[in-house]
């Protein structure tokens, strides 16, 4: 880096007390109104009591406020250069799972945190957003133009997915390539080259069908139709509907849900949360829930657009195409529109792992605002 | 260039997520159209359905297993309970519905106070809430009468367990209580509303298969909360039924025995009896009786329930006809809930009542371990038979003097007599010559030292001590003196009550290894127990003491000799010291039981066989603090096994060995 470089970047890289003042309080005040609603539904959900859940959930709300002010007040080139780090130790992560769940019998997918239990493959979704961004930052349109440079960023994307795949845990599998799928979109890889893959992909179901154990294919086979299955998931979305359409335009009042609270509705507490929350709130309830969520996604939409380095545009676009997956997949599953992954609502259901995900998600969005004026070169530590 | 570069991505990015943003609305305002028909085109659609029948998954509890008697006698089983509950959101008025139910219900109370404050404490309206529990037929025939004018209750059919022994035979089957936060498991049915679980004895000890396998359904459920109809969806498996190889009646004899211990039973209104209850202070204690009847001591005061264990085996086929702990306790009492000071009543009783004495209480054997002894002795050939030892009231052994019972010395006597007369120099000499080795093998062979496995939790193993024990617990060498008095069964010895029966029954059988068991099963009953490898003869010499220290002209138990039960008794009295005597003691006098605080008395105990000339039973008889084992535990002993072989007269015979007979001693014998 040159001296006059260095001067420029003097006044454009902030201390820490100075990076409190520029952080997006905005978007913070509605996370946290979200994460009010989630503990007022889990409340209720307990019957009306703070435990088990929504003292839990504010606990973590705390740990995960922090860790996202935290991120955002750290330099956004720590994060550019650490991309690559953390990428391979999540990846380690979720091999390391995947070794100890096959010891376990599939039972062990998690790693204990102690105040949360982490699921490596979760928190993918978010180091994807933050490996591509890294990645694409560094590379030239030209080099984004040709077919060859892409080869490594789709590995990057293809080994954690497959891994995942074969857990078999497919909705995460699923999310992550979408949200992947994004950030090639965002980066300006060419339209056909989608299609290309697309093509490749449906190609190629068949053989990984034969490279699959019998208990994988029931799984996919039972994800796929839940009527196999008609005491478990078809049962859950009949109670959810029931529950949905009694709580009509304004809901049966807080603590007030019948259907959630004589447990006809399965899950309450964790995927089914927007159920119990929609059926005590009505649609008006339901709308503005999904209003916050839209703004968050909105805020990230501006902060991306706004920002000055290709790093900070895709990492902040990337975490708000994560949280509308997280949205639209659930509360398209309660209401009946895709079939039942086990996907949770952020914030909202019960659980650690989305919401530490869905908490550096925002720390994404919030750094890329903080350091929306800071030029980035394309390899960091050198010139441009 | 870069810039230029930079600029050209930007715009792409801008517009790319311009498009990914309209897809995002699109998608969101797909949300927003179901949403809009799920919760208002849709809505009163799905408030009929939420108000029509609902499908409900319940968990189904199966019947629990029923214990029973080897006569069949029920010693734990079901009974059908009824019990009304409210669901409060579907009440109309909630008061009124109490109000009306309390005037149905004649034959219980029971407070609307506590349903008010659950309903109001946890928010629960929507959870069924028990307002009362435990009604008689009659009483739900008019509530279902009446149900229809009384939304929101519900009417519901249990199960409760039932103890028809009760207290007497409590130490065996255990009781159930509702299930503790630490207990819940995978097994749904234990988190259902009144769920019981074992929490001691048999009930314990075979909770999985007495519990069996809960079952589901599909519940159809209208509005009001009542069952409209049920589909099966798993049957699940009704509790397995246990016997067991108990005599219901004869345990509820023993322990009546026990806790009457040496008392008096008087008839409550005779004179003695009533000039006892006016000097008492808690008229509740010494009225375990029964019948009209108080125990009093031999002060003329009424006598509280004495603490101590008693075990009837089958010597050959290991069935405990009998175990008994006293004092015991209610088990039904648990089932109904206890109250608070009830339960601390319980657990602060000096005398153990939650503890199963039986096989969990650790006492030194005292002289009942003497035959170990000889029989140590006469396998390592350093006495023989006849040979004789000389008492003198004490032996000496360096500094420090080794008393016999008998301050004034037995004279010499041989091992017959020295088993007669329960000489405690004899066996300190015994002890001497063989050292605490060879003397812990025969114990651990006869089953001191381990848990024997009967089908009870809780079991305790003992202690037999060693010289590497005691290097390992006290970091100190093992002294000769401890060997000596590990002779006579005191010292660091310990063995519960069941290790005594069993080695008395292992001594009477023949030397076989037969172990205590409770549960009575066909296919066990055939099964011979391996030998212990004692030869014959030296039984027969110790079976020989035996029915002397009964029945021989200077015997221990001689209070029971002379009885006329129509068949001998072979047996060994302990009287277990708990205190170190002082020479000071020893100076002043004698000392006598009767003297002493309760606490400080010795423990009486006597192990016994019946019929002397063809065992087939054994019994041993404790009872802490209670004085001389010949004089307290034997007279108890001798009704025990009358009453068990007048049953076995009445219920067929069961098979019997010949004792084995007597040969002359050989020393080459193995």
């Amino acid at each position: 880096m040159s001296r006059l470089e260095a001067e420029q970047l003097g006044p454009e890289a902030p201390g820490p007390l100075q990076k409190i003042a520029t952080l997006n309080w905005g978007l913070i005040a509605i996370v946290v109104l979200i994460a009010a609603i989630g503990c007022a539904t889990l409340y209720s959900a307990g019957q009306g009591s703070w435990d088990p859940w929504a003292m839990q959930q504010a606990l973590r709300f705390t740990v995960g406020l922090v860790l996202a002010i935290g991120i955002a007040l750290i330099d956004i080139r720590f994060l550019l250069n650490s991309a690559y780090p953390v990428y391979a130790f999540t990846l380690l992560l979720v091999v390391a799972v995947e070794f100890v769940g096959e010891i376990g019998k599939g039972a062990q997918r998690w790693i204990d945190l102690g105040v949360v239990q982490l699921q490596p493959s979760e928190l993918m979704k978010v180091v994807m957003v933050m490996v591509l961004a890294r990645h694409f930052h560094g590379m030239t349109r030209e080099r984004i133009g040709r077919v060859v440079p892409l080869l490594l960023p789709l590995a990057l994307v293809l080994v954690p997915v497959i891994l995942i795949f074969r857990q078999p845990d497919f909705g995460t599998a699923a999310l992550i390539l979408c949200g992947a799928g994004t950030m090639f979109f965002l980066a300006g890889v060419r339209l056909w080259k989608f299609l290309l893959v697309f093509v490749v992909m449906v190609g190629s179901v068949p053989l990984v069908w034969l490279t699959l154990e019998d208990y994988q294919r029931e799984r996919i086979e039972t994800f796929l139709d839940p009527g196999r299955d008609p005491l478990g998931a078809g049962y859950h979305i009949t109670q959810s509907k029931i529950a949905l359409g009694s709580g009509g335009l304004f809901g049966k009042g807080f603590l007030q849900g019948s259907q959630s609270r004589l447990n006809f509705l399965p899950e309450k507490q964790t995927d089914f949360a927007f159920t119990l929350y929609a059926e005590e709130f009505g649609l008006m309830g339901a709308l503005f829930l999904l209003v916050l969520f839209s703004l968050v996604v909105a805020f990230a939409c501006i902060i991306g657009m706004r920002a000055g380095s290709q790093f900070a545009r895709l990492l902040a676009l990337g975490a708000g195409v994560t949280v509308f997956l997280y949205v639209f997949v659930n509360v398209a599953m309660v209401t009946g529109l895709v079939p039942v992954v086990g996907a949770p609502l952020p914030l909202v259901s019960y659980g650690g792992t989305a919401m530490i995900t869905f908490m550096i998600a925002i720390g994404f969005m919030v750094s890329a605002h903080v350091h929306r004026d800071v030029p980035i070169g394309r390899q960091t530590g050198e010139g441009f | 260039m870069r810039n230029a570069d930079d600029q050209e991505a930007r715009r792409t990015l801008t517009r790319r997520a311009l498009v990914l943003g309209a897809i995002q609305f699109v998608l969101t305002g797909a949300l927003v159209v179901r949403l809009h028909h799920l919760q208002v085109t849709e809505s009163d659609n799905y408030q009929g359905l939420s108000e029509d029948n609902q499908f409900d998954i319940v968990v189904v509890p199966v019947s629990r297993g029923v214990v029973r008697d080897r006569q069949g006698r029920g010693l734990a089983v079901n009974r059908d309970l009824f019990r009304i509950s409210i669901i409060a959101e579907r009440a109309e008025n909630l008061q009124s519905t109490l109000q009306q139910l309390r005037e149905l219900i004649v034959h219980r109370e029971f407070d609307a106070e506590p349903v008010l404050r659950s309903v109001a404490e946890r928010n629960n309206r929507f959870q069924p809430i028990v307002v009362v529990d435990g009604l008689s037929r009659r009483d739900v025939a008019r509530i279902a009468v009446r149900a229809p004018y009384m939304p929101g209750i519900r009417i519901e059919v249990g199960r409760s367990r039932h103890y028809p022994y009760g207290e007497s035979a409590v130490h065996v089957t255990g009781y159930v209580a509702p299930v503790s936060a630490t207990e819940l498991s995978d097994d749904p049915a234990l988190g259902l509303p009144g769920a019981r679980i074992g929490k001691s004895g048999i009930e314990h000890f075979f909770e999985a298969a007495l519990r069996g396998i809960s079952g589901r359904r599909q519940v159809e459920v209208n509005a009001a909360g009542q069952w409209i109809r049920e589909l099966p969806v798993e049957d699940g498996a009704s509790g397995a039924n246990l016997t067991l190889t108990l005599d219901a009646e004869l345990q509820q004899q023993v322990s009546l025995w026990l806790e009457r211990g040496p008392a008096r039973v008087v008839p409550r209104d005779s004179w003695s009896a009533r000039r006892a209850l006016d000097g008492q202070r808690s008229p509740e204690l010494g009225l375990a009786a029964g019948q009209g009847l108080v125990n009093l001591d031999a002060g003329g005061s009424l006598a509280p329930p004495e603490s101590g264990a008693a075990i009837v085996m089958d010597i050959h086929r290991g069935e405990v006809l009998a175990l008994a702990s006293t004092p015991g306790f209610d088990p039904n009492a648990f089932n109904k809930g206890l109250t608070p000071r009830d339960w601390n009543r319980l657990l602060s009783n000096r005398r153990s009542p939650m503890i199963n004495k039986a096989i969990a209480g650790w006492y030194p054997p005292g002289s009942i371990f003497k035959p170990m002894v000889c029989l140590a002795a006469l396998q390592n050939r350093v006495v023989s038979v006849d040979e004789k030892v000389d008492c003198r009231g004490f032996m000496e052994l360096g500094d420090s003097r080794f008393h016999c019972w008998h301050a004034a010395g037995h004279g010499p006597v041989n091992m017959e007599e020295a088993l007669e007369q329960s000489c405690d120099v004899y066996f300190y000499e015994l002890a001497r010559r063989l050292g605490i080795r060879p003397i812990a093998d025969m114990a651990r062979r006869f089953g001191f030292g381990d848990t024997l496995g009967i089908e009870l939790p809780g079991e305790r193993s003992g202690l037999v001590p060693g010289e590497e024990w005691k290097r390992a617990k006290y970091g100190e060498p093992w002294q000769e003196g401890e060997t000596l008095i590990s002779g006579i069964g005191q010292g660091f010895l310990l063995a519960t009550p069941l290790q005594m029966v069993t080695m008395m029954a292992r001594l009477a059988n023949g030397a076989r290894a037969v172990v205590p068991r409770l549960v009575l099963d066909e296919q066990a009953r055939s099964v011979s127990f391996g030998r212990l490898g004692i030869p014959k003869d030296h039984l027969a010499v110790v079976m020989r003491g035996l029915w002397r220290a009964v029945n021989g002209y200077r015997a221990t138990a001689a209070s029971i000799r002379d009885r006329q039960l129509g068949f001998e008794i072979a047996g060994k009295t302990g009287s277990v010291q708990v205190r170190r005597i002082t020479e000071e003691e020893r100076r002043t006098g004698k000392l006598r039981n009767e003297d002493l605080p309760r606490d400080q008395r010795d423990h009486a105990l006597f192990v016994g066989v019946a019929p002397a000339d063809r065992p087939a039973y054994a019994t041993c008889v404790l009872i802490e603090h209670g004085g001389s084992g010949g004089a307290v535990a034997a007279p108890i002993a001798a009704e025990i096994l009358a009453r068990t072989i007048r049953n076995t007269v009445a219920t067929g015979s069961p098979r019997v060995v010949p004792l084995p007979q007597l040969a002359p001693h050989r020393d080459d014998a193995t």
